[in-house]
């Protein structure tokens, strides 16, 4: 019954996740200018991974390999903010239209 | 069909992308990227061909790992070459590339 | 079916990007989407189990290629954007040439995919006395040692005719305070990470290439930042590292000549030993000789 209910949480999870994915990759093609972009991407990309990550620790083997995942999100997590932040600053000063 | 065939089949497609946009592309970086998909379109190949055992063939994965890595050396090489190619900036700003 | 479908997605995905890459609007365009087809590709490899492929695909063809590419884009005089422009008729007289030979080439290598593979069974008949138990360290570095021998002086001889153009000055801009921190973040990590693949490359997917790549792109990233001086070709420990990867492997190639059974012959027992000398050489004479390819500037600007 457990096995069961898990297995359930687990796919909602990863299903949820990759809605968030989904989401974030029709507002780069859908918004209009590149910070609008940057925002809807790493906002929605971050989450998505974190609910991926979490569908996947239930099915996860051992405890290590849960914070192997954790620590893989929190790097993420840090590089895409970076990452994000100096896109909107250089698309700031330097506007281009496309 | 089965999905070493697939791969091989994207790998083929792959190498003549690159080759049609040798053919008919002129810009000196477009070029080296054209060059650098018919690599990725041979990679492909061989590793869609080491997909035939199960594990991969360490063989083929190897060869694709040197190729990889001459590949990145070469592609460094032909950018440094286009460069010195374009010439030195024209005084008034407006260049036009060379052929 | 699954699988079908996931196979079917990457590899349209792939040519999707490669397409983009090839004809996109601009050349900023193109080099972005030829990243992405890296990355695509990476997982392409995974996919068909090649671990270490994806390692170095990630490393080296998406993430070292990308900054060859943009610093080479910084470099045109005059704006990057201008469509090219080719005739109609070229395009539709090339591709009259490439369709043909997409036929003759499925038909050459359908037969193949029913062949069935014997190299696997001969590698790992023999894999406990290579010194490794990883199938591909052990082709890389013990079957086939010649083969990454020859790799490490294409890499020089690529170096060297880079070094023949003359200088070449990075014109940096003044870095921003969030790179300059991410980077002290991050450099460390790269090491650590790069030392990991290295020690792991033994038992598991991982190796000298991989780790090499990934110290390079640490020493990429603190260039960028600007907290690295310029690298030199004159900067003789620079030059000791590059050369050091190749003179270990020919000095091991001729000691097994001389007082061995035979050119790059282990002697039994000492494989390991031997193996680990040579890959731990070549992570560090891989990692500067690819630094100095991407962001190495000639001995004659001024400081």
């Amino acid at each position: 019954m457990t096995e069961l209910l898990l297995d359930g949480l687990s796919w909602l999870l990863l299903i949820g996740g990759l809605l968030f994915f989904v989401a974030g990759s029709i507002g780069l093609l859908r918004f209009p200018d590149t910070v609008s972009r940057l925002h809807a991407l790493t906002k929605a990309d971050t989450l998505g991974l974190g609910l991926v990550i979490a569908g996947l620790s239930l099915r996860a083997d051992s405890l290590w390999e849960v914070g192997q995942m954790v620590l893989i999100w929190l790097l993420l997590l840090a590089s895409s903010a970076t990452a994000c932040q100096l896109l909107a600053r250089q698309a700031g000063e330097e506007p281009r239209d496309d | 069909m089965s999905s070493s065939l697939f791969w091989m089949i994207i790998g083929a497609t792959l190498w003549l992308l690159g080759l049609h946009g040798l053919l008919t592309l002129r810009q000196a970086l477009r070029r080296i990227i054209a060059f650098n998909l018919m690599g990725s379109g041979v990679f492909l190949v061989m590793i869609a061909l080491a997909a035939r055992s199960q594990p991969s063939d360490p063989l083929l994965i190897a060869l694709v790992v040197t190729g990889l890595v001459v590949a990145v050396s070469a592609t460094a090489l032909a950018l440094r070459l286009a460069g010195v190619a374009q010439g030195p900036e024209h005084p008034t700003g407006q260049q036009e590339p060379r052929q | 079916m699954t699988e079908w479908l996931f196979d079917g997605v990457l590899g349209l995905l792939l040519l999707g990007l490669a397409f983009g890459a090839l004809h996109g609007r601009n050349l900023y365009t193109s080099v972005l989407l030829f990243i992405a087809f890296g990355l695509a590709l990476a997982l392409v490899w995974a996919r068909l189990g090649a671990a270490d492929l994806a390692l170095a695909e990630a490393a080296i063809g998406a993430g070292l290629t990308g900054v060859l590419l943009f610093t080479a884009l910084a470099r045109q005089p005059g704006p990057a954007d201008l469509p090219d422009a080719t005739r109609t008729r070229l395009r539709l007289g090339a591709a009259a040439v490439v369709l043909p030979m997409l036929i003759l080439l499925v038909q050459g290598l359908a037969p193949l995919s029913e062949i069935e593979p014997r190299m696997p069974a001969l590698i790992t008949r023999h894999l406990d006395e290579t010194g490794v138990s990883h199938p591909v360290t052990a082709v890389l570095l013990n079957y086939r040692a010649w083969d990454t021998l020859l790799e490490l002086a294409v890499l020089l001889l690529a170096l060297l005719g880079a070094r023949q153009l003359g200088p070449r000055p990075l014109d940096l801009a003044e870095p921003w305070p969030l790179l300059r921190a991410w980077a002290r973040v991050l450099a460390p990590l790269l090491v650590l990470a790069a030392g990991y693949i290295l020690w792991r490359g033994a038992s598991a997917p991982g190796g000298a290439f991989q780790a090499g790549a990934l110290l390079a792109s640490g020493v990429v990233l603190l260039r960028l930042s600007g907290l690295v001086p310029r690298l030199r070709w004159s900067f003789a420990p620079l030059r000791l590292l590059v050369l050091g990867g190749l003179l270990v492997f020919i000095g091991v190639a001729l000691m097994t000549a001389w007082l061995g059974e035979g050119w790059l012959t282990y002697p039994r027992g000492a494989a390991k030993l031997l193996i680990v000398l040579i890959e731990s050489v070549a992570t560090l004479s891989i990692a500067a000789s690819l630094s100095l390819l991407v962001v190495g500037e000639g001995e004659d600007v001024s400081s």
